[in-house]
């Protein structure tokens, strides 16, 4: 690359902009981006354009009054951050979940997986070029998805559906056989969607081999998640550290070996087929019981500390939460996954051109509201 | 399943090879003096049998006679993880040192630290605000913050 | 190429940041007010004494029926907008379909997320680097008032202290069918405003001090 570099016109490198308003960076994020010529030399990440301070304001609610907020941290994966926060509070107060709250859940967590990675491979491909059609497609699909969780919970974006020991109501009774609809288009969506793009020579040429994450260095930045998978890390929460009934079910964890875009790609699809496995099996047993354990309105854990992670569709998500017995959280926070994914993008762009910094940036799969909080 | 190792179980080992850097072991955390942090961080990042190579993430709570930094670290082997702590005792300019030398994932949730809690880490390539702007007064995390 | 240190660029990065931080103190200082609706006037005259001519309604007719979005989605209200503009909702049955990544080719800004301190400069540089005439829509509760975040230390109580809005659209977030409403609002607005207003006369804030 150097020769060639050396061949052509001296350029001086300059610095651009990309972000805080621009349709590739999911949201509002910026990169300072020094450029030679069209080869990206050096990125710097500027975030918190985002930054709604929500560590804070947890610590001026209850902790039920915590939960609406948990939703618009990762806004694409809502039911995801219920789950964990819920979960890191019912850890804290001893709380048993209800079997069929459980399943619930369950289903609930596989269903957003779904449709986050819809997005996700949705926007990965708009960034490549496709501008906004193949959006269209996965669209369609998270509609069917949002048309569930808008039967359960009267919301399509900010569900706010999980409760602290268990789930804020039980499903409806047309729910399940909906879901059953559902979870058999999704499978012909699957196989639709690939057979356009598993191996459709633009997406290869712009996606195969672009954006190397080496192994050691996702270790070391504390990758998690598809991106991580994709990279050959075996790391799945859901197997090696079970929460919620998630060894009950059978599912085989995805990995790629060359961790470029176009495997953080195929690692989001075997993804889906995963989750449609598993609910398809939780959605043979759901029990019948109550939905919600006996839980006082205000709760006061005990004073102490506790760490809950769960395996969200972009990788770990993780709340801290601090008691001292009180109403209120004394201190939470949240392990915010796509900042942390975030880490070893400089690693990655070196040497690649502008269009290949969108896609990898778009292979990565953030949400701003996660980033800054 | 991820066992959180008790800290019993390497406190006899720390405590061999670190004399005095321990100075508390809680049931599933160990508290280390803040200026050994960065040796016992390495030890149980490189040693045989620790390998913690993943770091799970790192927070700071304010306790208002002390600042407690938080680091989960995990070894992706032997599916165990520990949870470190480090104390800074000081109000006006708490510091403990970097660990963005181990694990390079440290740097953005340490600016994070920085920017909303006021604590400075030692050795940082790049401390500076990563949320807020240049000049926002106070840090907001700390407990006495006031718009 | 290797660049060595940050002494290689006209201005090093911590005097960049310093620059912005200062922005934003200086747009933080000058927004306390609420930004009044620069044709709030309109509706009460024209119901006294103003006969529309036909030009103006084939113009009106025009401009309310192509209205080109300028990209500012910071947030979560953002997904409900890509889910109003996708295919089931089909906003451009309406004429409102294209979004435009350039403030300069658009003229409609839906405001769809919570707006921050650190993010009102762009905000505002956005809204001023659109062409008139220009109009806004605030989706969504953070976009009215700040909404659920109204309390945080770096959150703006409502776009109205940046860019003057037209259009409120409540909810959190507001579902697809709000906001298709809100644009037809919006639209009945458009088909009442005078063609060529005379911009010296208009109560805009936004010139204030600029001669």
């Amino acid at each position: 690359m150097t020769t060639t570099r050396e061949l052509t016109l001296k350029t001086e490198p300059f610095v651009l902009n990309i972000g805080p308003v621009h349709p590739s960076t999911h949201g509002v994020y910026r990169m300072r981006c020094t450029l030679d010529g069209e080869v990206v030399v050096d990125i710097e990440p500027v975030f918190g354009y985002l930054h709604r301070g929500i560590e804070k304001l947890a610590e001026e609610r209850t902790y039920t009054g915590f939960i609406p907020l948990t939703d618009r941290l990762d806004y694409i994966s809502p039911m995801s951050n219920n789950l964990g926060y819920c979960m890191a509070v019912e850890k804290l107060a001893g709380i048993k979940v209800p079997e069929r709250a459980e399943y619930i859940r369950v289903i609930m967590a596989e269903l957003q997986r779904l449709a986050n990675h819809c997005i996700a491979v949705g926007s990965m491909l708009n960034d490549a070029g496709a501008y906004f059609t193949p959006f269209m497609y996965t669209f369609r699909e998270r509609e069917r998805i949002v048309d569930l969780f808008d039967m359960v919970c009267g919301q399509r974006l900010t569900y706010n559906y999980m409760r602290i020991g268990g789930v804020s109501q039980d499903i409806p009774g047309e729910f399940l056989p909906a879901l059953h609809k559902l979870v058999d288009r999704l499978t012909i969506f699957i196989e639709e969607y690939e057979n356009l793009l598993k191996l459709n020579e633009i997406l290869l040429a712009r996606a195969k081999g672009v954006g190397i994450l080496e192994k050691d260095t996702a270790i070391n930045c504390g990758i998690s998640g598809p991106v991580a998978r994709a990279s050959g890390i075996k790391w799945d929460i859901r197997r090696n550290d079970p929460y919620s009934i998630y060894d009950r079910f059978e599912f085989d964890i995805p990995t790629c070996e060359n961790g470029d875009c176009y495997d953080r790609y195929r690692v989001r699809i075997e993804e889906m087929r995963q989750s449609l496995r598993i609910l398809q099996q939780a959605m043979k047993q759901v029990p019948k019981g109550p939905v919600k354990a006996d839980v006082p309105h205000l709760i006061r854990p005990p004073a102490g500390e506790a760490y809950a992670h769960i395996e969200a569709p972009k990788g770990e998500l993780g709340y801290y939460i601090v008691s001292d017995n009180s109403i209120a959280p004394y201190r939470c926070h949240i392990r915010p996954t796509s900042l942390i994914n975030l880490a070893a993008l400089r690693q990655m762009v070196k040497g690649w051109k502008v269009a290949d910094l969108i896609i990898i940036f778009g292979s990565i799969d953030i949400t701003m509201g996660e980033v800054d909080r | 399943m991820t066992v959180a190792i008790s800290a019993k179980e390497i406190i006899s080992q720390l405590n061999t090879k670190f004399p005095g850097a321990i100075e508390e072991a809680g049931a599933d955390s160990v508290l280390v003096k803040s200026d050994s942090l960065l040796a016992v961080a390495e030890y149980l990042k490189t040693a045989e049998g620790f390998k913690f190579e993943y770091l799970n993430y790192i927070t700071a709570v304010d306790y208002y006679s002390y600042f407690e930094v938080v680091y989960q670290i995990t070894s992706l082997e032997s599916n165990r993880s520990v949870v470190l702590k480090a104390r800074s005792y000081t109000r006006d300019n708490p510091t403990v040192p970097s660990v963005t030398g181990l694990w390079q994932g440290a740097d953005f949730q340490e600016r994070e630290i920085y920017d909303l809690m006021g604590i400075t880490f030692e050795g940082h390539p790049n401390l500076k605000r990563i949320f807020l702007w240049d000049g926002f007064p106070g840090y907001p995390l700390r407990k006495d913050f006031n718009q | 190429m290797e660049i060595s240190s940050d002494k290689d660029y006209i201005y090093t990065s911590s005097e960049l940041d310093y620059q912005e931080g200062q922005l934003i103190e200086e747009v933080k200082a000058s927004s306390r007010e609420s930004i009044q609706d620069p044709d709030a006037w309109l509706d009460e005259e024209l119901k006294r004494n103003i006969l529309l001519t036909s030009v103006d309604w084939v113009l009106d007719w025009a401009r309310r029926s192509s209205l080109w979005t300028a990209i500012c989605f910071p947030a979560c209200c953002a997904f409900e907008f890509i889910a109003a503009e996708g295919p089931r909702f089909d906003m451009s049955r309406f004429g409102m379909e294209i979004l435009r990544a350039s403030p300069r080719q658009a003229d409609l800004m839906i405001t769809a997320g919570t707006l921050t301190w650190k993010m009102a400069p762009n905000v505002r540089r956005i809204y001023n680097q659109m062409p008139d005439p220009k109009w806004v829509i605030a989706m969504g509760a953070c976009g009215i008032s700040g909404g659920i975040f109204r309390s945080s230390y770096n959150v703006v109580p409502g776009y109205n202290k940046i860019v003057p809005v037209d259009v409120y659209v409540p909810g959190c977030p507001p579902r697809p069918e709000a906001l298709i409403y809100a644009v037809q609002m919006l639209q009945k607005k458009i088909a009442k405003a005078k063609v060529v207003p005379d911009l010296s006369e208009l109560p805009n804030p936004l010139r204030k001090g600029k001669k």
